[in-house]
């Protein structure tokens, strides 16, 4: 496991990027729940078994920086800030949701706080994240864009061209591969020409940092570090794939015929939440006691998040037909 | 083809005359001068001047920066210029000719059509897809389409489709201001033809029909190159003492019925001329219209004059022989008689 850096987190911090992958994983346990009891509709993409990639992005992004991703959106709203609360009422169909009961689960965003979407088609978020990237430097602002994407995204067409275009125009794009092994059942290994995903990189002149260890937030936030701090200097994009596992189908129903039951239990016995939970005890950052109530307080605000959204109201009939144009 | 517009309307105040392209190179010019969010990015927009030439001169003049020549990549050109769009500016994306949007059309459907919606109401997408349309040019069934109705189906999105120099620079102009995204659809045999465009700055509001020429006998619907070839129709039929109105619909959403509605109440007769071809097409739902709004004043049943339903060939009679031209709007006009 790598060390953390000098100048390093204080310990507060360190204790927080454990509730915030303990409230992803809690909140989406609930959701599945929620799910099988038919309360939320459509697709449901879990993140379970991803939370440290994301939880170690946000934890070197600046509050102004730019983050996108696809569908497996959960996770990203949370880290970000979101309202536990609005992206819960938003997987009701609830008005008071975060896209006001229109997106879903797919389609979480927070504006204000710069987290340009969910998107659902493969790869159609990835020119849209070199799009945000040529805004600000358009504007000269040395903002970055955080671009996440699944491994299946980068056998798509949108990957070759939105990475060319921010090589020749060196956008301040990080591009994040989030290899989970499986572009919904069909393995990298069958999809992709070259295992090693990052490689592509080459083909754009793209500086990369290939299998960086997906379940270990310590040396996730260091390539993130690297990768920030190369992009946001100006130089153009940066590509990063962090090899992780999700333990859940790609989507609610999915039957798993493409991998063993003994495959997932052990990928599990490699969980980041475990990891980073036995860190901060041997380290002596948080004891067992300080964990057991950060996890209780995280299950609270799920519940809280759950009964705020079922007693919201749902989207009025009129909204309907509202926000189609300006 | 005619060089001098018939589709031209009278002008009001001091005018001078200008060509379809420089009355849309003018239009971005000025927009691009009045607001630096402004920029254009598409293939060959810069360095070579466009394809077209409408941008011709605007490189040297506004630099590379918001003049961006990009790889031949239309899925990339939209996307992302429909997240500059999110992020504050206004661009307008050039893709090269409509045959090409098909490679983009994820990004318009899925993307600008839906960033608004989808999130409820957070983003505005306030950029423009210039394009070209048309066949009629030899240039063979994969370079000569007229699929606007396609663009034109999806709510989020406005498709506009100018018949004249001026509606072209004033429909332009409003559509680079507007905080939609705008599909703005040239048709690449109008660009020589000319027509009087005011000297003041001025704008043409989107979604509104035109009518380019009055009548009381039978009203004929068009849009962009079709409205040229109505007029053409309307002025022979005037010959033969047939008196045709002429309604240039503008733009294909927003539609704007009312001036076919009102119309049609007064000529009780109704041909649509159209470009795409006539299944699921702008003819079908102009009749549509009619049948909800006037069916009780309709002498006759709407008469459409489509392309042929077969894809465009290269051998110019043969291509010529698919596509609508007056003498079959004459033809189709005397049906409804």
């Amino acid at each position: 496991m790598a060390q953390s850096n000098s100048k390093g987190p204080d310990k507060e911090t360190m204790r927080n990027w454990y509730r915030q992958m303990v409230l992803i994983r809690r909140f989406e346990e609930k959701c599945a729940e929620l799910y099988s009891a038919g309360d939320i509709g459509g697709f449901l993409h879990l993140y379970i078994g991803q939370e440290a990639i994301v939880v170690a992005a946000q934890s070197v992004l600046r509050e102004d920086d730019n983050i996108i991703t696809a569908y497996r959106d959960h996770g990203v709203a949370l880290a970000r800030g979101l309202s536990t609360k609005g992206v819960m009422a938003e997987m009701l169909g609830k008005s008071t949701g975060v896209s006001k009961g229109k997106g879903g689960s797919m389609h979480l965003a927070d504006k204000e706080k710069r987290f340009w979407g969910g998107w659902a088609i493969v790869g159609g978020h990835l020119p849209l994240a070199a799009g945000i990237a040529l805004a600000d430097q358009y504007n000269g602002d040395d903002r970055v864009t955080m671009a996440l994407m699944g491994d299946g995204a980068t056998n798509i067409g949108y990957f070759h061209e939105a990475l060319n275009m921010a090589a020749v125009w060196k956008l301040p794009v990080v591009w994040v591969i989030e290899n989970n092994q499986y572009g919904m059942g069909t393995a990298v290994t069958r999809a992709s020409a070259v295992a090693d995903i990052a490689k592509k990189a080459e083909a754009y002149g793209m500086p990369c940092c290939m299998q960086v260890d997906g379940m270990d937030l310590l040396e996730l936030r260091e390539m993130f570090t690297e990768a920030v701090e190369y992009v946001r200097s100006g130089e153009g994009s940066f590509m990063l794939e962090a090899i992780t596992y999700r333990y859940r189908g790609h989507s609610m129903g999915d039957p798993e015929r493409y991998r063993e039951a003994h495959e997932v239990e052990t990928r599990k016995a490699d969980d980041p939440i475990t990891r980073w939970g036995k860190y901060l005890t041997d380290k002596k950052i948080a004891t067992k006691k300080d964990l057991e109530a950060i996890e209780k307080s995280a299950e609270e605000e799920v519940e809280e998040a759950v009964e705020f959204a079922q007693n919201s109201p749902l989207p009025d009939p009129e909204e309907l037909y509202t926000d189609v144009y300006v | 083809m005619s060089t001098s517009s018939p589709a031209q309307t009278a002008v009001e105040g001091k005018t001078e005359v200008k060509t379809y392209r420089q009355a849309i190179s003018d239009a971005l010019w000025e927009e691009m001068e009045r607001d630096e969010r402004v920029f254009i990015m598409g293939e060959e927009v810069g360095v070579w001047g466009g394809t077209y030439a409408v941008t011709r001169g605007f490189y040297d003049h506004f630099g590379e920066k918001r003049v961006r020549d990009t790889p031949i990549a239309e899925m990339a050109i939209v996307g992302t210029a429909v997240g500059a769009a999110m992020n504050g500016l206004r661009p307008v994306a050039e893709i090269m000719t409509i045959n090409f949007a098909f490679l983009a059309l994820d990004a318009i459907v899925n993307a600008a059509a839906k960033a608004r919606y989808m999130f409820g109401g957070q983003f505005t997408v306030p950029m423009v897809i210039r394009t070209t349309t048309g066949g009629g040019r030899q240039l063979g069934a994969t370079h000569s389409h007229a699929p606007e109705p396609i663009f034109a189906h999806f709510p989020g999105l406005y498709v506009v489709c100018p018949s004249t120099p001026y509606d072209a620079k004033g429909l332009l102009k409003a559509a680079i201001r507007d905080d939609n995204p705008v599909m703005f659809v040239e048709h690449s045999t109008l660009y020589q033809t000319r027509g009087e465009v005011p000297v003041e700055e001025y704008l043409v509001p989107i979604g509104k029909s035109d009518v380019k020429r009055e009548g009381s006998d039978v009203t004929i619907v068009s849009y962009s190159k079709m409205t040229v070839v109505a007029l053409e129709a309307a002025a022979q039929l005037e010959k033969e003492g047939i008196s045709a109105e002429v309604i240039d619909l503008r733009s294909l959403r927003p539609l704007d019925t009312e001036p076919v509605i009102a119309s049609i109440k007064k000529t009780n007769r109704c041909v649509v001329v159209e470009e795409n071809w006539a299944l699921y097409g702008v003819g079908a739902e102009i009749t549509a219209r009619i049948q909800d709004e006037a069916f009780d004043w309709m002498d006759a049943p709407v008469k459409r004059v489509s392309q042929e339903d077969v894809p465009l060939p290269y051998s110019r009679e043969l291509e010529q022989s698919a596509l609508p031209n007056a003498e079959k709007v004459i033809k189709a006009v005397k049906l409804v008689l």
